[in-house]
């Protein structure tokens, strides 16, 4: 065993923790910021400040009324929901992989995503709702059907943690069999390519609506898992190890489960399922910071954020002026990361 | 060891029962231990000791019969309360968690922490002391998946420890260590100055270390009493099957037994 070279690592992660929050910190407002300045308009930092200050009422900004648009209507809203995407799917993912003791959970693991996606396909396709619902609200429809039957399922069927995931994985099954028949059966080319892109994420035509939703459920889904931090960490040698260190299990389980699960259908609704954030970005901020879930809560939270900023300026400018589908780059840059990731934490599986 | 449950103080177990799968696991046991005594539970693989453990955790609740802390319903106590008495060391703990050993022991501070709240130098000196009284602090940096057996096994206790319970129940917790290293945890286990219910395989070593001994058979009280009157040759053959010479040669005339071919 390779006890010195671990025990330094233990005491560089200490220390890296108040640093890593000043980076992530000064990090996440200054990537937004640049950010906003890539792409087919020049717009400068500057003017990303002065159209934030008019709006927020502090003076006038000095832009044309169409470079105010393209930064307050336009970049800044889908920017700011990037950050609460990375931000979100992240934090759920540390909660599942923590509540469900398995590596490979993902805030898609309760069927959440195929549920929005059969949500939506019946929306665009079959005009569910006779067009009175929109797309979003098809979607968050579809996540909350698929989570409520994964949560009777596998309290039907024993209400282990395994058990969940089985459930989790055949409503995804199900769900993506009921997406596939629909678009394959009803839909015409261009409502089977405007279908593809979301189910593959897209932060596209996002408007303040979405991120404020999604801020707002984000910062109660903080509070929820950041109150039950210890208990996160009491799940590390399973449930009745977590019982006899005082924790509620099943109530716990379940308040949980039903937060990651609320917080993961609101971002679907409004950007698609956006893939390998919730899988990965948890095992590259526990590389940092280590499973203690007070410090591993707000890192993945940064990280998440900052990560998803720049997938997604790289998204949108780098087959400019056509835009790739967000969850493609997110994969293409996830897989990578993540093999380096598991790489450097090999010892602790095999020991 | 058939105490009257309910006025009692410590960790009783009035007649509990528990089924699964259609067959009773556990059938009317009733266990009361002194205050700082240690208890060995006894009986052959499937004799019901792991559900009683579970049972007197009150991780699983008794079908019938009632467990008890100072003369209350466990049932009726808050999960945090009752982990800040009874703490438990289990069989094989398995994490996929990449853990140092100092937050293993930890783990023991959460039924003790608010939420929101850092470490107090409470906590951080009951971990101390823990590492200190199991032989770990040396260790405390290192990552838990470098342990060995012993000292994976060590480090519950001390998360246990950390606890700061009153009653400690473990369930078989020298399975898999070499002999040194059951001796040397059995020594260091009988003496915490907590209540101790230890389920073991050894006859031996729950001679030597237990109390009191409770035998159990097909969830049943087979015997129960100070070991020099629980083990004897003819329960033994009864119990488990096996043919044995007992003689009182053990420390302070325990019993000792050795196993004789068929």
């Amino acid at each position: 065993m390779t006890d010195v070279p671990r025990t330094a690592s233990v005491r560089v992660r200490r220390l890296r923790y108040p640093a890593l929050w000043a980076a992530g910190a000064v990090a996440l407002p200054l990537s937004i910021a640049f950010a906003i300045t890539i792409g087919p308009a020049d717009i400068r930092v500057g003017d990303v400040w002065a159209s934030v200050a008019s709006h927020l009422g502090w003076g006038s900004t000095g832009l044309t009324p169409i470079r105010d648009g393209i930064v307050w209507e336009l970049r800044l809203p889908r920017t700011l929901l990037a950050a609460v995407c990375g931000a979100g799917l992240a934090v759920c993912g540390v909660v599942m992989q923590s509540l469900l003791r398995n590596p490979l959970a993902d805030p898609f693991v309760l069927g959440v995503s195929s549920g929005a996606s059969t949500g939506a396909v019946a929306v665009v396709v079959l005009g569910a709702g006779g067009g009175a619902v929109s797309v979003s609200a098809g979607a968050f429809a579809g996540a909350v059907v698929s989570f409520a039957l994964v949560l009777v399922l596998s309290q039907v069927l024993g209400a282990t943690t395994d058990r969940v995931v089985l459930s989790g994985v055949a409503a995804m099954q199900l769900f993506s069999a009921l997406t596939s028949f629909v678009v394959m059966t009803a839909a015409d080319a261009e409502q089977t390519r405007g279908v593809l892109f979301w189910l593959l994420g897209s932060l596209g035509g996002v408007g303040w609506a979405e991120v404020w939703a999604g801020l707002v459920v984000l910062a109660v889904t903080l509070l929820v898992c950041g109150l039950h931090a210890h208990a996160l960490d009491a799940f590390a040698f399973g449930q009745d190890a977590a019982a006899t260190l005082g924790v509620r299990v099943a109530r716990t389980r379940i308040v949980l489960l039903t937060v990651t699960a609320l917080l993961t259908a609101t971002l679907v609704s409004s950007a698609g399922a956006i893939g390998f954030v919730g899988l990965v970005l948890p095992h590259a901020a526990r590389a940092l910071v280590g499973s203690g879930h007070a410090r591993l809560l707000p890192v993945t939270a940064l990280t998440g954020a900052v990560f998803l900023v720049w997938v997604d300026t790289l998204a949108r400018t780098v087959l400019d002026p056509q835009e790739v589908p967000v969850g493609v780059v997110t994969s293409l840059i996830g897989v990578p990361a993540f093999v380096l990731v598991l790489y450097r934490t090999r010892k602790a599986g095999t020991a | 060891m058939t105490g009257a449950a309910g006025t009692g103080t410590g960790l009783r177990a009035e007649r509990v029962a528990r089924a699964a799968g259609g067959r009773l696991i556990v059938d009317g046991v009733s266990l009361a231990p002194a205050p700082g005594s240690c208890v060995g539970l006894l009986g052959p693989n499937g004799s019901g000791k792991s559900t009683l453990l579970r049972l007197l955790a009150g991780v699983l609740a008794p079908a019938s019969g009632v467990v008890t802390l100072d003369g209350r319903p466990l049932a009726e106590l808050h999960r945090r309360a009752a982990a800040r008495r009874i703490a438990v060391v289990e069989q094989d703990a398995a994490t996929q968690s990449e853990l140092t050993v100092r937050e293993v022991v930890g783990l023991g501070r959460i039924p003790h922490r608010r939420p929101w709240s850092g470490t107090s130098a409470e906590d951080e000196e009951a971990v101390r002391h823990a590492l200190e009284r199991t032989g770990l602090a040396d260790r405390a940096e290192q990552s838990w998946h470098t342990l060995s057996g012993g000292e994976r096994q060590r480090a519950q206790i001390a998360r246990a420890l950390a606890q700061a319970p009153r009653e400690l129940l473990l369930d078989e917790p020298t399975n898999h260590l070499d002999i040194q290293h059951q001796l040397d945890l059995l020594a260091l286990v009988a003496d915490l100055p907590v209540t101790t219910v230890i389920a073991l395989h050894d006859l031996n070593l729950a001679a030597m270390y237990c109390d009191t001994l409770l035998v159990l058979r097909e969830g049943r009280v087979a015997a129960a009493g100070a070991p020099g009157d629980v083990l004897t040759e003819e329960l033994i053959a009864d119990v488990y099957g096996v043919r044995t010479a007992v003689t009182p040669d053990g420390p302070d005339g325990r019993p000792h037994i050795r196993f004789l071919t068929r």
